[in-house]
């Protein structure tokens, strides 16, 4: 299935405005029919995300896993792969670096904190590898076994905090604290495996903002600047052709799937170790498929997505907010973004809905002008 | 259709069987006493099989009528979600009515909205040229979206199908309580599967169906209208999938709750690719998940503690991923799946 052809930034850049443009004349419409009014819903949605200091923060903290999920996912649509599984890699990405995170007592903080970071974006590549491997062994769709994976990685996870039963003689999981409580948890991650604050509490901005930033910075040079980048986007564009340039397009697959996940394990490793401190199944729902809508409004392009990302966070820190100002629902953020995936995927219908108002409104024009 | 008369034909037939002889066993022969036997061909792993299998096989139908006239459509999770809702929020608005009327308002709801899921997801690919598995996870989103925004946390659905025993077949021994003594949208997905699957072989629009799916142009030229058909097509499948998850609401469970289908639309899927799109295999794929999900039900009841129950539950993502990954041999997509199509008017 052909994926759309990149654009000139310019083009792109003015596409993805007039999308974003009919998404909030849509949702605007949308919370208008609801009976609340749209301009309070905007602006508490703004105030909560931007205008407090407490609110930048969370949206600066929000931005990070964003920005790598939504590199995960381009980076394996640049291979012609849809990584449905980023949810599934985020889950083993926090649990390797918890895992981790809470041993290893007096390890000095350079080499406690990389390691936990690298075994989670390990765990990650690994989840990832699987989807991969098994499309080119066996032909099995990429989009089927990542969201199966999902599950499994949930569970997974689910049990590695499990308190054990009373019913049965079911043994705790690895990672449980026995202190946690109700809600099982593993024990806090060690000082030396946290990521360092640049802000301290009550804003809690860590350092991993940099890293993800850094690392979309990294994609960059991978994609534009290194032979694997070229191979990589050659496979997923003309699958044919690179086989026909000697290219090892199997290969290549199966690397795309475990960068993919990699960067999926790194922002839950960054999650983990820098804002949560410990793993509860909890913390992670729902990545997955913000990071496809991430990737496509974007463009594929670290920068876009370094964006992308920034409005994502907005819609997530400024949600509450919003409910809390207007009275809209905090959940009318995921229909949200299933009209910006929708818009951003389909040009056409942006353009052809912005054409429709405008037609409707120089009508209306005309109509107001014979009548006066 | 050499492929399917080979492995996925044999497959089909051959769990069934395997599963009735079985349940044959357990209640003739003195294997009843052996516990693992009962519990893996006993009357309630069997009948928790065919309750997950439902919701699976409606799935499937919707895909293959989509992809059979060449569209993706990885939404069926969504559209599942979608038919689910809308039979919740029908059935609780006429709670007060009586329940029969109640219940066919709610099928109907849940018809009508994976028609009208189809029918965006036909719009967004053929129309507006949106890429077709981007188009079905925007349906996801949507779906998952509005429910979640709508969804009234306190309303509760009075009341759900039940079963019609079928005069005589269900007094047999074994297979009676097992196949006919159903509610009626267990009847209708088994019914569908046969309808689909003759239409799909023997009738005019099953043969233009398959046409635009394998080869659009050379449809096109010997006069079918082929993105018509897609539109239709679609909208169809769209309604079974939707009915899919209808089931859950109006049939299995009676109540809805947020991301109810949890992840059946993406088994279904799997079990179309497994049953190589044709209605007959997909169910017996549709059956192989659905009674790895019973085994699972009765590893918990049986609370066995060799693996903790986690492990459990993983079985039939982990069957499904090994299944998808060409468990019985190599199956054949649509010939033009997922490629838009254009009519040329000039070359």
């Amino acid at each position: 299935m052909p994926m759309p052809n990149a654009q000139p930034w310019p083009v792109a850049a003015l596409q993805t405005a007039v999308a974003l443009l009919g998404v909030a004349l849509l949702g605007a419409v949308l919370i208008a029919v609801l009976g609340y009014n749209p301009w309070a819903a905007f602006a508490g949605l703004a105030e909560g995300s931007l205008g407090t200091e407490r609110g930048l923060a969370a949206t600066v903290r929000k931005t990070a896993p964003f920005v790598l999920t939504g590199l995960s996912v381009a980076l394996a649509l640049k291979a012609g792969l849809f990584n449905f599984g980023a949810a599934g890699q985020f889950l083993m990405g926090s649990v390797g670096a918890v895992w981790v995170g809470i041993q290893f007592q007096g390890l000095p903080v350079w080499f406690h904190l990389p390691l936990a970071l690298a075994v989670g974006i390990g765990s990650g590549s690994a989840w990832g590898t699987i989807p991969g491997w098994l499309k080119v062994s066996t032909g099995a769709h990429e989009g089927i076994t990542t969201i199966m994976l999902n599950y499994v990685a949930a569970l997974f996870a689910g049990w590695s905090v499990f308190a054990g039963s009373s019913l049965s003689t079911t043994r705790p999981g690895p990672l449980w604290d026995p202190t946690s409580g109700p809600v099982s948890a593993s024990p806090d991650v060690l000082v030396s495996a946290r990521i360092p604050w640049i802000l301290g509490p009550p804003l809690r901005i860590h350092w991993g903002i940099a890293l993800a930033l850094l690392t979309a910075l990294l994609m960059w040079w991978l994609l534009e600047r290194t032979r694997f980048g070229f191979e990589l986007k050659t496979v997923g564009a003309k699958p044919l052709a690179a086989r026909y340039a000697g290219m090892r397009s199997g290969w290549t697959t199966v690397l795309a799937m475990t960068w993919a996940g990699g960067l999926a394990g790194l922002a839950g490793a960054i999650e983990t170790l820098g804002v949560n401190h410990k793993f509860a199944p909890e913390f992670g729902g729902g990545m997955g498929f913000e990071g496809i809508t991430i990737a496509l409004l974007g463009q594929g392009h670290p920068l876009g997505i370094v964006l992308a990302a920034l409005l994502f966070a907005v819609l997530d820190a400024g949600a509450s907010k919003m409910q809390f100002n207007s009275g809209v629902p905090s959940d009318i953020i995921q229909v949200v973004q299933a009209l910006i995936l929708i818009f951003v995927a389909a040009p056409a219908l942006a353009t052809w809905l912005l054409d429709r108002v405008s037609r409707t409104q120089r009508a209306s024009a005309a109509a107001a002008g014979l009548r006066a | 259709m050499a492929a399917f008369t080979q492995s996925t034909a044999r497959f089909a037939a051959g769990l069934p069987l395997l599963l009735l002889a079985g349940a044959f066993l357990v209640e003739y022969a003195p294997f009843a006493d052996i516990q693992p036997i009962r519990m893996l061909f006993g009357a309630s792993i069997l009948n928790f099989a065919l309750r997950a299998t439902v919701p699976l096989i409606l799935g499937a139908l919707g895909g293959i009528l989509c992809e059979r006239s060449g569209i993706v459509n990885i939404g069926i999770e969504g559209m599942m979600l979608a038919g689910a809702f809308a039979a919740f929020v029908a059935k609780t608005a006429t709670n007060h009515w009586a329940l029969g009327p109640s219940l066919l308002l709610g099928t109907c709801a849940t018809l009508l909205t994976g028609a009208a899921m189809g029918l965006l997801h036909a719009l967004f690919c053929l129309r507006f040229g949106m890429h077709q598995i981007i188009s079905g996870t925007a349906l996801i989103l949507l779906s998952m979206g509005i429910s979640a925004t709508f969804f009234d946390r306190d309303a509760v659905a009075v009341g759900k199908f039940a079963p019609w025993p079928v005069p005589l077949l269900s007094e047999w021994p074994v297979i009676g309580p097992l196949l006919f003594n159903k509610p009626p949208i267990t009847y209708a997905a088994l019914l569908i599967v046969a309808v689909v699957g003759f239409a799909l072989a023997h009738t005019r629009w099953g043969l233009r169906t398959r046409a635009i799916g394998e080869h659009p142009r050379a449809a096109d030229t010997a006069g079918v209208a082929v993105l018509r058909l897609r539109y239709l097509n679609t909208a169809l499948g769209g309604a079974l999938a939707g009915l899919g998850g209808g089931y859950l609401v109006l049939e299995a469970v009676g109540q809805f709750q947020e991301g109810m289908t949890a992840g059946r639309g993406f088994i279904a899927l799997a079990a179309m690719i497994f049953g190589n799109w044709h209605p007959v295999g997909a169910l017996g794929a549709s059956l192989l998940f659905g009674y790895a999900q019973a085994v699972q039900n009765e590893l918990l009841l049986a609370q066995v503690t060799v693996l903790p129950r986690h492990f459990v539950a993983m079985i039939p993502y982990l069957v499904t991923v090994i299944a998808v990954s060409g468990l019985v041999g190599r199956v054949r997509a649509p010939g033009s799946l997922g490629q838009p199509y254009r009519r040329e008017t000039e070359t």
